[in-house]
Formats: structure tokens, C-alpha cells, sequence
């Protein structure tokens, strides 16, 4: 065995494209499986947040307005760049779950073919979700579907990377950015894959990645005027009822826990939760 | 089509008087502005992106370099000029590579109306007196002042040598649909362009195109600059976010051409802000090429309101006559 | 001194041309079961660019039988393996993207320009949409688990070498079939070297096969007992002679042929954008395209104003070597092509259309036709009927909305069709009742993968490109 010492890494938040730390200066212990210390990741904050949802905010014009087809391109890179990084993520992802290496890995590629399985959607998921409605008088009309905006994510916890990845990439296919509540106690595939995305042409803000306690990070979200939907795959029952009654504000697009097999085919659920549909009349005649 | 005659000239008076009737009164005026061929915004982006393909090199290249410094309106509209910073930019135009004298000089120094004496001073005391010196006026670069007072500040910078006068027209009385009002503005501003010996400035009427938004609000105030008398047309002051763009410039030179083959009267354009490199300038010369062709490719009828893209101009300059790249310590920064 | 534009030649080093190719079958390079073979010319400069096999029945057959043996496995494979697949071949052409636009020039003889930005990036753009449903067919609309055809027989046409080669492609794996293609015999060479992509892809031995040849190996092809499916993109002549071939067969069939395309302008168009339009429908790609704008309907009260601006654009037209980055308007495809445009354009001249050119100086060597308008046309005239295939326009009048539709659907094509106007009901009213596949709006010539193209009446059936495009090479 080598003498040499290994140099850690510190963990980072990830937010409007830029790895700060928690603004409250606030870090917890991540321990794996066996309670051996990994890392100290960012307890963030509410005002961490709060950051956060504006980021995400400044990115949704642009992320929204890009093509689809660009949309695709950059989320079939973020697979590109994960699998030239796959034997970190198994690392990290055996130390977080205190699996086999192999489960690990299975999990890892899954993860990897689901972003290709999502990039796929983007100029398609209009084409299922939308149509031309024949309408009874002389008028075109037609409906399409458009991003909610900016989408709150409470990542499960039971799965911190093929879950994290399962529920952050329908969000943003469709144009919407999110903020990402990482599984509280692994958060550090999630930061990592922050990482990976800074590195795929993905523009900063679409995704921001938050580590701490999902209940205190999840309050503030679920209240937050400015964002639009929220998907609680990462809340218990209690928190969950408490987060869905403060989303019902600005009525927020909710959508609930359940049971979830993170390595089943995902089908569109999630990608068409978090859409408006749109409908355009126009007359015609000479 | 009716034989040439310059804007500036005594004959472009006449010609615009064959136009009388539309713009007799703010209805005919209204009528004809909005009668013009629409413009559909992604088609007219895809003409300016394609001829912005366009691959200019070798001697195509040495030749539009040397053109298009010789379009420059260089340029400081700064609250922090001084004198020292006026006389600076006028050698810098009258010598813009001092270790290339074959480099051609700017077309013309573009200041605020207090700094016009000082760089007509300049320009004569340093030898090249050829060079025009153009004035912002009427209170650019919002323009929200009265009539007289903007009649004041284009005379003031007229009476202190001026060659040219950059006028801005009065956006909110053109988004609010006045547009007669803007008619008359430009036609007084022009008549305030006079001279005692009965020359005159000439008018460079800018429109901030940045703040009009719609192609078609470009297209309508071109007309309605050049039925007013503009010598040149402009896009913008350099002062907001969006200034001159390749799509923006396009039309304009499109109801260049078009206002040309009603009237025979021929106008200048002059796009400003935003262009900074070389190859932008290219761009802007093929779009005067392919649209209006070799009458518009003369400082005469084509500026670039710039300050930056001369250095890029003169590195790009001896990239061709040494063959390696230059760098900023190689050109001179004033 | 004039600001003329100074040669810009696209590098030609960029593109390496073997100086023979076999056919690719099974995976593998191998010469014509009878040794034949053919040269493959640069119609810019009459060069010649390479030698190529002549396929014969026999190749045909062991190309189906390889294709056959391949579908097996291919068809097998879980639709997101077959997904990441076609995503490596999608992003191998944008990596490899420049040495096959100058390639494409080069046999083709259409402008780098266009090679550049137009076929390559839509070649790799349908990989990648089509790349996107093979996980998805379940979600297409076609019902749970919609099967393959089977064996799909193709044959392009020269006119967009690799992106028909994408159109036809793409569809036919990602859902699960195997393909024997037949590029153009012009026109072979970026098929090889999509042969080459596949290969770099790690694609199984088999699912793609190019078989070079003439009309002989296209017919043998089509005629092959054992395909399940003909997919053509040429002429509507060869068109209804496959109709007649797969009858009384179980094959299916997508035909994609010519079209006399009216470019229809309102008076209240926006001018300067139709112009381009007018342009660009008919003088991109030389007028090589089968929904090219051909017939230009200008409605009587802005004609003269229209034409001005027109012929005034017309002249700004580069015509000339197609590797040069400044060219508009590059070499007609073949010495038996140009002979067609030219017969047709006397035949306008000789039945009393108005033609006009501007000056432009065409090449010395070479296949070269000058971009030309002929006015005062008719319905009845030759070229407002046939199909040119070449940068020639026709101008017709009218003077109501429902005059020009009557006159835009007067044609026995139905491919598309092109409105200009401001007005967004009239444009969808004249949209609603012109009979063809694909109407532009004050556009023309788009094309995007996610996009249905296909023709009405003798322009053919079946759609290429978008959700429907995938309805082709399914078992529904």
C-alpha cells in the first residue's frame, strides 16, 4: 500500500452555476453504512434556498426558450460525462448505500441510460402530450405543452443517485429548472453529479443542488411564492401533507411520494407532471 | 429609376417634395408608414445569418480591413471626456498605426457638442483636417428635452465646426404613434444643421433601435427619417443593451435601397454600438455589398460607430502584411 | 478596386477518397459478385472521384440474406440498446461532419454552404430524434409493443445523398429493422462512408448494408422476395413501376416523388422575406429538391414589384465551385440531368414563356445551368406542369385566394406548398385547402426530423420524419 496521502474533497453546494458553500457557514457529518466518517457536507440554509430559487428563476428564459433538440443534446452529454466518470459514482454510491460494488454499478448505468432515455423525450414528449384539436367552426387549434417553471425536487432517500437522477432529469427536459434537495443523509452522489453537470454545457441555474435536512430546506420551498411545482418524492407522509399544505398558497403543481422502483422503466409520469398544456385558437378564412 | 442625387444635396429637397402627400398631415403620414411591407423577423434573421457566412479572405480581406477603418465614426461619448481625451482620439484617427503609415485614417471623430472645437483643433493642428468631426446633439443620447433646447445644442455644435450632427429622434412620440411630431423634429433638427455660408452639417438621425423592438417600427421610421431629410440613418446610440445588430442593419439598408429607387435620393447608414472585431465588420460590409452594392461601399454612405474594433481592425492589418498574429501591446490604446 | 470576394475554397484535405470501394455487406468491404464496377464523377469538374462496385442480383441477394440473418438479434435487442446505438452514429456524423459536407460537395457538386449547413446538420439531428424513440415505440401511439417490418430494402435519390440516406435509416433501426440501402448512382460515396460510421459505431455485422449500383441493382433490390418492406425517395415514374412490382405481394411500401410545388405571394407579404423564400425554394441545392417551390403564384397587384426585387436578388447569385464557401448555386448533378433542365427550358422558350438569366459566367468544365425565371407562364405550359428537378422558376398570376388554390392544386403532385402573407387567417384558410403533404409559411424548404414530409396524390405515400414517420417500418 502506498504511503502517499490522499487528498479529500470538499463538498460544495451547487447553485446558478457556481459551487458555493452554505451562506450559514453550517456543515454535517456523512458517515457510510458502517457510521465511518466520508465527508462534511453543506448543511444548507433557508436562505441557501432562497438563493437557489432564484437561480433557478434567471436560468428558466433561457432553458425554456432553448430548443428541444438542444435540450437533448446537452442532457445526452450530462450520459456522456457520467460514463467517463462511472467507477467514481459506483465508488460513491456503494459508500452512500452500503451496497456491493456491483449493485452499485447496475445502479450507476441505469442511472447513465436514463439520461438517454430523457435526452430522447425532449422533442418528442410535445409530440404525445400536444395535438390539433378539431374544433366544431372555422379555427385552428392546437395544444402543446409547456414547462410549469421553476420545480422544487426532494430527491428520495432512499436512492441517493439513480433516484436523484430519476427525478431531477424529467424536470428539466421540458424546459423546467429546478431546485434539488439531496437525500439527507447521501447527499454526496448528488453533489457530485453536480460536477458532471457543470461540465455538459448545461447552463447554470437549470439544476441546483442542495444538501441538508430535507424538512427545514422542504419548508421554505413548498412556501416560496416564486416557485411553481413540487415533487415530494423525498418527503415522509407527515412532511409531505405539511409541504403540499403550504404549496396550496400559490397553488403549486404537486406531485406526491409513493412507492417507487427507481430501477423499474420510469414511463412519462414525472415528465408530464410538470408541464402546463397550451392551446392556440386562430381563425380561418379568407 | 431616377438618376442619384446625395441626401445632402440641393436636389434631394426636391425630390422629397414629389413625396408631399405622405406626409401632408399626420393621417397620410400615419397611413403610409403603415402601408409599408411587413417584415417577418425570422426570415430577415436568417438572410442577415446566412450572408453573415460569407468567407472574406486574402486580398477581399486587405481591401475591406482598409475600408472599414476608413468608415470609422471614432467615438468617445463619455461624461468623463476631457480635452486631453479628445485631442488622444483625433491623433489616434489620423495615424491609427503608427507603425504602418500606409494605414488608413478614420472617416470622421465622434464627440459630444463641447468637445467639437477641441477635436476640429486637433485634427487641424495634427495635419489631418480632412478628417470630419461628427457631434452628438439634441440631447442625446434619451433626447428628452425640449425642441429648443435640442435646436440649441445642434446649433452650438454646428457654430463650433461640426461636420456632422448625430441626432437622436424622440422614441416615445414614435412608440406612441406620433409620428408626425418625429417628422418635424428631424426636419427642424436638419434646418439647425445650416451653415451662415449656406453649407450645412450633415444629419445623421439615430433611432435607437434597441428601444423601438419591432422590425416593422425600424422599417417605418427609416421612411419616415428619409422622407424628413436624413442624410444617413443610424441605429443606435451605443448607450442601451441592444444596439446595432446585423438583422437591424439589414433593413435598414433594404429601405436605403427601396427609398432610393422611389426617390433617386441616396442615404448613408451608419450602425453603432456593438460592433467590436473584424470579422464584424466584414459582416456589415457584405450586407452593404449584397444589398445596396459598390455606390454605398464609401465612407460617404457607410460609417461604423465604434471605438474598439479599429484596434481589432489594425491587429487583423498586420496579421495580413506580416502573416503572424498580432496582440493588443502592438497597437496603440487611446 | 471593388469588394470582390477572393476564392474561399473549403479544404479538400479534410475528406479522404479511397480509390475504390466494394459494397458493404454483413459488415464487411467486398467487390461485386461479378467484378463490375463504375466510376463515380464530381460533377463540378467532370473529375473522376473514385471507383465503385456494381452490384448484381446476386450481391442483392446475399445482402438481404445478411440483413435477414442480422434482423434476428437486432430486433431482439431492448429498444434502449438499439437507442444508444443510433446516439453514436448521430454524434459520429457531428464529429465527422465537415469531412462529409465537403464530400458531399464534391459528389454532388451542391454548394459547401449548403453541405455544411443544411444536409449535415439535419443528417445528424434525424439520428439523434430517431435515436430517442427506440426506447419509446410503447409511447408512439402505434399501441403496446409495436413489432418490425423486417428486412427494409431502400433506394435514395442524389439529390441529398446522406440526409436521405438519415430519413430512411434512422426510422428503420431504431424500430427494430435491418436495411439493405441503395445510394444514387451518382451519388455513392457518402454511403460508403456511412458504411465507415457504423463501423466506428460498433454496429452489428449486418443491419446496415450499402450495395452500390444503377436503376438494375435498385430493381433487383425492390423485386427481392424476402424483403418486407421498399422504401423510395426518387422519381414518381420509378415510383409507380415499385407500386407495380410489390402488388400481390405482402411488402410495404413508402414512396416519397416529385412534386411542382407552388410558392403562392399575397400582396400583403412581407417582400424582402418572400424574395428569399422564392430563392430559396427554388435555387437551393441547384433546384435538385423535390419540394422545391417551383411554380411561383404571385398574385396580379404586386407582381411587377415582386419580380423587380426578385431578378434584382438574382443577380447577387454566385454560381460556381461548390467548395467555395461564397458559392449560392453549385453544378447541376449530372450530364444527363442538365440535359433535362435544358430541354425543358427551351421547351418553356418554344411555347412562349418569357425566360430571363441574369449574367452570370458558368464554368468552362463541368454540368452548369444558369438560375432562371421564366414569366407569363401558363397551366398549360410544360414547365408548369413537369417536373424541372433544376434552378429554373415559373411564374404564374392570379388574382383571388381561391384562384390560387385552384391553381396550386391543378398538378398531379401534392408534395407542398408555400403562402405569403400577413395575414394568419388567410394562411391558414389557403393551408386548409391546398392539397399537399407539407405547407411553408412564410418560409420554405424547412425540414427538421421532428417534422412528418410526404406528398399527397403522385407525390406519393407515407411520411418520413417526426412521430409519423416511425408508422413506416412498424408492424401496425
Amino acid at each position: 500500500m502506498s504511503d502517499r496521502l490522499s487528498v479529500l474533497k470538499t463538498y460544495k453546494l451547487y447553485v446558478g452555476g457556481k459551487f458555493p458553500r452554505s451562506e450559514s457557514g453550517r456543515v454535517y457529518e456523512v458517515t457510510d453504512s458502517k457510521d465511518r466518517w466520508l465527508a462534511n457536507a453543506p448543511l444548507a440554509s433557508r436562505k441557501d434556498a432562497r438563493d437557489a430559487v432564484v437561480a433557478a428563476r434567471k436560468a428558466f428564459g433561457g432553458w425554456s426558450g432553448a430548443t428541444a433538440y438542444n435540450r437533448g443534446q446537452i442532457l445526452y452529454r450530462v450520459a456522456e460525462m457520467l460514463e467517463g466518470r462511472r467507477d467514481q459514482f459506483v465508488a460513491e454510491v456503494a459508500d452512500a448505500e452500503g451496497c456491493s460494488k456491483a449493485k452499485a454499478a447496475a445502479q450507476v448505468d441505469a442511472a447513465i441510460d436514463r439520461w438517454v432515455w430523457y435526452a430522447g423525450w425532449s422533442d418528442k414528449v410535445a409530440q404525445i402530450a400536444g395535438g390539433a384539436n378539431p374544433v366544431a367552426g372555422p379555427y385552428f387549434n392546437m395544444s402543446a405543452p409547456e414547462p410549469t417553471g421553476v420545480v422544487a425536487v426532494l430527491a428520495p432517500q432512499e436512492s441517493s443517485f439513480l433516484g436523484l437522477v430519476s427525478v431531477v432529469a424529467p424536470a428539466i427536459v421540458t424546459g423546467n429548472t429546478v431546485v434539488v434537495v439531496a437525500a439527507q443523509d447521501a447527499p454526496l452522489p448528488a453533489l457530485s453529479l453536480a460536477e458532471v453537470l457543470a461540465t455538459s454545457d448545461l447552463p447554470g441555474g437549470v439544476v441546483n443542488l442542495l444538501s441538508g435536512r430535507t424538512a427545514e430546506l422542504g419548508a421554505p420551498l413548498a412556501a416560496h411564492q416564486d416557485v411553481n411545482a413540487i415533487d415530494l418524492a423525498g418527503a415522509d407522509a407527515g412532511l409531505a401533507k405539511d409541504l403540499e399544505t403550504a404549496a396550496a398558497d400559490n397553488l403549486k403543481r404537486v406531485l406526491r411520494p409513493g412507492a417507487v422502483d427507481w430501477s423499474a422503466a420510469p414511463g412519462t409520469e414525472r415528465l408530464l407532471s410538470f408541464l402546463e398544456t397550451k392551446t392556440v385558437w386562430h381563425p380561418m378564412g379568407v | 429609376m431616377p438618376i442619384t442625387v446625395p441626401a445632402y444635396g440641393k436636389e434631394a429637397a426636391g425630390r422629397l417634395a414629389s413625396m408631399a402627400d405622405v406626409t401632408a398631415d399626420d393621417g397620410a403620414l400615419r397611413r403610409f408608414l403603415h402601408g409599408l411591407p411587413g417584415v417577418d423577423a425570422v426570415g430577415l434573421e436568417a438572410r442577415a445569418a446566412t450572408l453573415g457566412t460569407r468567407s472574406i479572405k486574402t486580398t477581399a480581406k486587405a481591401y475591406a480591413i482598409d475600408l472599414s477603418i476608413s468608415m470609422i465614426d471614432l467615438t468617445t461619448l463619455e461624461g468623463a471626456d476631457t480635452q486631453g481625451k479628445v485631442r488622444a482620439l483625433c491623433a489616434k484617427g489620423s495615424n491609427p498605426d503608427p507603425t504602418d503609415r500606409t494605414a488608413p485614417k478614420v472617416a470622421a471623430i465622434c464627440v459630444y457638442p463641447d468637445m467639437v472645437a477641441t477635436a476640429k483643433e486637433a485634427l487641424r493642428n495634427g495635419g489631418a483636417p480632412e478628417i470630419h468631426v461628427a457631434s452628438v446633439a439634441t440631447a442625446f443620447p434619451a433626447g428628452r428635452a425640449a425642441l429648443p433646447v435640442k435646436l440649441a445644442d445642434t446649433r452650438d455644435a454646428v457654430a463650433a465646426g461640426a461636420d456632422e450632427i448625430d441626432m437622436v429622434i424622440d422614441r416615445g412620440a414614435f412608440l406612441s404613434g406620433r409620428y408626425m411630431a418625429v417628422f418635424e423634429e428631424i426636419k427642424a433638427v436638419k434646418e439647425a444643421c445650416a451653415r451662415p455660408d449656406g453649407s450645412a452639417a450633415h444629419l445623421k438621425v439615430i433611432f435607437e433601435t434597441g428601444e423601438l423592438q419591432t422590425y416593422d417600427n425600424v422599417r417605418r421610421v427609416s421612411w419616415l427619417a428619409m422622407l424628413a431629410g436624413a442624410d444617413f440613418i443610424k441605429t443606435s446610440t451605443g448607450k442601451v443593451a441592444v444596439n446595432a445588430t446585423p438583422p437591424v442593419t439589414l433593413l435598414m439598408l433594404e429601405a436605403v435601397r427601396d427609398f432610393h429607387a422611389a426617390t433617386g435620393v441616396q442615404v448613408g447608414v451608419k450602425p453603432a454600438g456593438g460592433i467590436r472585431t473584424t470579422k464584424d465588420a466584414l459582416k456589415y460590409l457584405v450586407m452593404v455589398n449584397e444589398t445596396l452594392g459598390e455606390p454605398w461601399l464609401t465612407a460617404d454612405w457607410f460609417r461604423f460607430g465604434a471605438s474598439s474594433l479599429l484596434n481589432d481592425l489594425l491587429m487583423q492589418r498586420q496579421k495580413l502584411s506580416t502573416g503572424r498574429y498580432s496582440g493588443p501591446d502592438y497597437v496603440t490604446v487611446d | 478596386m471593388t469588394f470582390d470576394y477572393a476564392p474561399a475554397p473549403e479544404s479538400r484535405a479534410v475528406v479522404d477518397i479511397a480509390p475504390s470501394y466494394g459494397l458493404f455487406i454483413d459488415g464487411e468491404f467486398a467487390p461485386a459478385s461479378d467484378g463490375k464496377v463504375f466510376k463515380t464523377v464530381s460533377p463540378s469538374s467532370e473529375e473522376s472521384l473514385s471507383e465503385v462496385a456494381q452490384a448484381s442480383a446476386e450481391d442483392v441477394d446475399r445482402a438481404v440474406k445478411a440483413a435477414r440473418k442480422a434482423f434476428e438479434k437486432w430486433s431482439a435487442l431492448p429498444g434502449a440498446e438499439r437507442a444508444k446505438y443510433l446516439f453514436r452514429i448521430a454524434r459520429i456524423i457531428q464529429e465527422r461532419s465537415r469531412e462529409l459536407a465537403v464530400l458531399e460537395s464534391l459528389d454532388n457538386g451542391k454548394p459547401i454552404r449548403e453541405s455544411r449547413d443544411a444536409d449535415l446538420p439535419l443528417v445528424a439531428a434525424h439520428f439523434f430524434y430517431y435515436a430517442g424513440w427506440a426506447d419509446k415505440l410503447d409511447h408512439a401511439g402505434y399501441g403496446p409493443n409495436p413489432r418490425p417490418l423486417g428486412v427494409a430494402g431502400q433506394v435514395i435519390p442524389w439529390n441529398f445523398p446522406l440526409l436521405m440516406l438519415a430519413w430512411k435509416i434512422a426510422p428503420a433501426l431504431a424500430t427494430g429493422n435491418t436495411v439493405v440501402l441503395k445510394p444514387a448512382e451518382t451519388t455513392p460515396l457518402s454511403a460508403l462512408f456511412f458504411a465507415d460510421i457504423c463501423r466506428q459505431a460498433g454496429l452489428p455485422k449486418g443491419v446496415v448494408n450499402i450495395l452500390t449500383g444503377d436503376g438494375s441493382t435498385g430493381a433487383a433490390l425492390v423485386g427481392h422476395p424476402d424483403i418486407n418492406k421498399v422504401a423510395f425517395t426518387g422519381s414518381t415514374e420509378v415510383g409507380k413501376a415499385i407500386a407495380r412490382t410489390v402488388a400481390g405481394t405482402d411488402k410495404r411500401v413508402t414512396l416519397e416523388l416529385g412534386g411542382k410545388a407552388a410558392n403562392i405571394v399575397f400582396d400583403d407579404a412581407p417582400i424582402d422575406q418572400a424574395v428569399e423564400g422564392i430563392v430559396n425554394g427554388i435555387f437551393f441545392n441547384q433546384g435538385h429538391v423535390c419540394c422545391a417551390g417551383s411554380r411561383l403564384l404571385v398574385q396580379e397587384s404586386v407582381q411587377d414589384e415582386l419580380l423587380e426585387a426578385l431578378k434584382r436578388r438574382m443577380r447577387t447569385l454566385r454560381v460556381g465551385d461548390p467548395l467555395d464557401k461564397n458559392t449560392d448555386v453549385g453544378a447541376i448533378n449530372s450530364a444527363e440531368q442538365l440535359a433535362r433542365i435544358t430541354a425543358l427550358a427551351d421547351a418553356g422558350e418554344a411555347e412562349g414563356a418569357e425566360r430571363w438569366a441574369p449574367d452570370c459566367e458558368l464554368p468552362g468544365s463541368g454540368y452548369w445551368f444558369a438560375p432562371t425565371l421564366f414569366t407569363g407562364v401558363t397551366q398549360a405550359h410544360r414547365i408548369a406542369r413537369e417536373e424541372i428537378f433544376g434552378p429554373v422558376l415559373s411564374v404564374l398570376t392570379f388574382r383571388t385566394p381561391a384562384e390560387a388554390v385552384e391553381k396550386a392544386n391543378n398538378t398531379p403532385y401534392g408534395l407542398s406548398a408555400g403562402i405569403w402573407t400577413e395575414k394568419g387567417s388567410r394562411m391558414l384558410w389557403m393551408a386548409s385547402k391546398l392539397r399537399a403533404g407539407v405547407i411553408w409559411s412564410n418560409t420554405f424548404n424547412k425540414f427538421d426530423p421532428a417534422s412528418p414530409f410526404g406528398g399527397y396524390k403522385e407525390s406519393g405515400f407515407g411520411r418520413e420524419g417526426g412521430r409519423h414517420g416511425l408508422e413506416a417500418y412498424l408492424n401496425v
